[in-house]
C-alpha cells in the first residue's frame, strides 16, 4: 500500500471556526477518518498525515446491485447509509481532486463506481442518508455541514490544494461564496450525473451544457414508478374491502355472491385506474397532453376506465349509477396519483404544485362525495327503496 | 418537459447582476443565458424554484421562494401545518 508523501509545511488551516476545527478530532475518529472497520467495498487503507483513511472499491459487488434494486422499490433506501467522513479512490495524493457525496449509500456507491481507474478523495457529508439534491432542498448537504465536514477529516492537512467538487445539484443548498470564506476551500460544481465525471475532469474541470442540465428520461421515469405503484398498492386492500362490503350489503346481511359477482368489476376498474396514475401517466409523461399533471392523470384515468369498462362488459352495461360513479370517480383517482409523481419529477417547482393542489382537491373531494351518493342511490334502487 | 406557465416565483434584477455566472452554472433547468456581462433569463417556465442560484447569487440579484414540488409534501404541510418537507421515509411516495 502506498504511504502518502505529503509536506506538511505547505498545509496551513485556513481562517479556522469553532464549528471547523473542533479541538481534538481523533477522539471522534479514534483511528480512522471514515468507517471504524473493513467493509466489503473497502480494499485496505491510506495512510495520510491527518490519519488512516479507507480505499473502496470501484467496483459494485452483487449485493449492493441488488441493494440498487432494493433502494428503488422499498423502504430499504431508509436506512441504506455509509459513514461519513473521508474515503480514498486508487492512490490518492496531495494534489488529487476532492469529490463529495451524501451519505445515502445508493449516492455513494454511483460516485465510487463513476470514479474507476481514478486517484481521487471522497468526501461523504452527514446527509442522514438522504441523495443529494434532496439533502440539498432540505439544507442538510449544506454550507454548514460541508465546512465541518472538511474540518473534522483535517482536509487541509491531507490535500495541498483548496479546491473541493461538488455534484451540481448541491447547489440548492451550498452557498460556494460562504464556503471560500469561511474555510479557504473554493467550490467546484461538477456535472449532475456521476458518469460524465471522467469527461469533466479530462476537460480541464469544463461542464458541458448537457452536464449541467438534469435529465428526466424514459428510463429515469420507469425506475421511479415502483415508488408510485407500491403505497398506492398498499392502500388497495381497504378499497377493495369497502366495495365488497357495499355491493354483498343486502337488507337481510352481506351476500358474498353479490359481492364478488357486483365487486368484481370495480375492483378491475380500480386497479386500472391506480395504473393509469401511477405507472402509465408517469412513463408516458411527455407525450401526455397538458402541463397540469392532475389533468394528465384524469385524461388517461379517463381512458383506461372507458377501455376497462368495455372489456368488462362487452355487451351489457353497468347500472346507470354504478356506471357514473365509475366515472366520476376513478379517472380523478388517476388524476391524484398522477399528481403525486410530481414529487420524482426533475422540473416541477413548489409554486406550480401548489396551484394544482388548490385547484384540484376540492373537486377530489366533491367528486369522492357525489360517487358515494350515486353508489348509495344504486343500493337504494336494488332494495326496492326507490 | 415544461411544468406550469407562469407561477414560478423567480425575479431577477438586472441592475444588480454582476456577470459572474453562477446562476447560468448552478441551474440544472437553463434558465439563464449570459449576454455580455449581465446573465438574464432565457426560460422562466423552466424554473423549478430549487433555489441553487438565488443561494449563490452574491450580490442578491436574484430571488425565489425555494420549496419542494411534491404533492404529497404540500398535502402533508396542508393537513398538519408547518414548511411542506420532502417526507423522504417509507410512508410518503416517490420524492426522494
Amino acid at each position: 500500500m502506498n504511504k502518502l508523501q505529503i509536506d506538511l509545511t505547505t498545509t496551513k488551516p485556513c481562517c479556522p471556526t469553532p464549528l471547523a476545527w473542533p479541538a481534538k478530532p481523533h477522539v471522534l475518529f479514534p483511528r480512522l477518518l471514515s468507517v471504524s472497520k473493513a467493509q466489503s467495498w473497502t480494499c485496505g487503507k491510506i495512510t495520510t498525515a491527518a490519519g488512516d483513511v479507507f480505499r473502496v472499491s470501484t467496483k459494485l459487488s452483487r449485493a449492493e446491485r441488488f441493494n440498487m434494486i432494493k433502494c428503488r422499490i422499498s423502504g430499504f433506501r431508509m436506512s441504506y447509509v455509509v459513514q461519513p467522513g473521508l474515503y480514498a479512490v486508487g492512490n490518492p495524493d496531495a494534489a488529487s481532486d476532492v469529490f463529495a457525496s451524501a451519505n445515502y449509500k445508493l449516492s455513494f456507491d454511483i460516485l465510487r463506481r463513476a470514479l474507476a481507474g481514478m486517484n481521487a478523495w471522497i468526501l461523504v457529508l452527514d446527509t442522514k442518508g438522504i441523495n443529494v439534491w434532496c439533502a440539498a432542498g432540505k439544507g442538510s448537504f449544506g454550507t454548514d455541514e460541508l465546512v465541518h465536514r472538511i474540518g473534522l477529516v483535517q482536509l487541509h492537512r491531507i490535500v495541498s490544494h483548496r479546491k473541493i467538487i461538488l455534484p451540481q445539484l448541491a447547489a440548492p443548498g451550498i452557498n460556494a461564496a460562504e464556503v471560500l470564506k469561511r474555510n479557504g476551500f473554493s467550490i467546484r460544481f461538477g456535472p449532475v450525473r456521476a458518469e460524465d465525471i471522467p469527461a469533466y475532469v479530462q476537460s480541464g474541470y469544463a461542464a458541458t451544457r448537457a452536464m449541467r442540465t438534469v435529465r428526466f428520461s424514459i428510463a429515469d421515469r420507469l425506475v421511479l414508478t415502483p415508488m408510485e405503484i407500491i403505497p398506492a398498492a398498499k392502500q388497495f386492500p381497504v378499497f377493495a374491502l369497502m366495495v365488497l362490503l357495499v355491493f354483498g350489503a343486502q337488507p337481510t346481511g352481506i351476500i358474498f355472491s353479490d359481492a364478488w359477482s357486483g365487486g368484481w368489476p370495480i375492483l378491475a376498474l380500480g386497479l386500472a385506474a391506480l395504473l393509469a396514475g401511477a405507472f402509465i401517466t408517469p412513463l408516458f409523461l411527455p407525450i401526455m397532453p397538458f402541463r397540469s399533471f392532475a389533468i394528465k392523470g384524469w385524461v388517461v384515468g379517463l381512458f383506461i376506465t372507458f377501455a376497462a369498462m368495455k372489456t368488462i362488459h362487452p355487451y351489457s352495461e353497468q347500472h346507470i349509477l354504478v356506471a357514473a360513479a365509475s366515472y366520476l370517480a376513478f379517472p380523478l383517482v388517476s388524476s391524484y396519483l398522477a399528481l403525486q409523481f410530481t414529487g420524482a419529477t426533475t422540473f416541477t417547482g413548489m409554486s406550480g404544485v401548489k396551484k394544482e393542489l388548490t385547484l384540484a382537491i376540492p373537486l377530489y373531494i366533491a367528486g369522492c362525495v357525489i360517487s358515494a351518493c350515486f353508489i348509495f342511490a344504486y343500493k337504494l334502487v336494488q332494495w326496492g327503496v326507490i | 418537459m415544461k411544468y406550469l406557465r407562469k407561477v414560478t416565483t423567480l425575479r431577477f434584477d438586472e441592475t444588480r447582476c454582476t456577470g459572474c455566472g453562477r446562476c447560468f452554472e448552478v441551474c440544472p433547468r437553463n434558465v439563464f443565458g449570459m449576454r455580455g456581462r449581465k446573465a438574464f433569463i432565457v426560460d422562466k417556465d423552466l424554473c423549478l424554484e430549487c433555489g441553487a442560484c438565488s443561494l449563490n447569487c452574491t450580490p442578491a440579484a436574484l430571488s425565489v421562494e425555494s420549496g419542494v414540488g411534491c404533492a404529497s409534501a404540500l398535502i402533508t404541510s396542508m393537513l398538519r401545518g408547518g414548511e411542506p418537507v420532502c417526507g423522504c421515509d417509507s410512508s410518503t411516495g416517490g420524492c426522494c
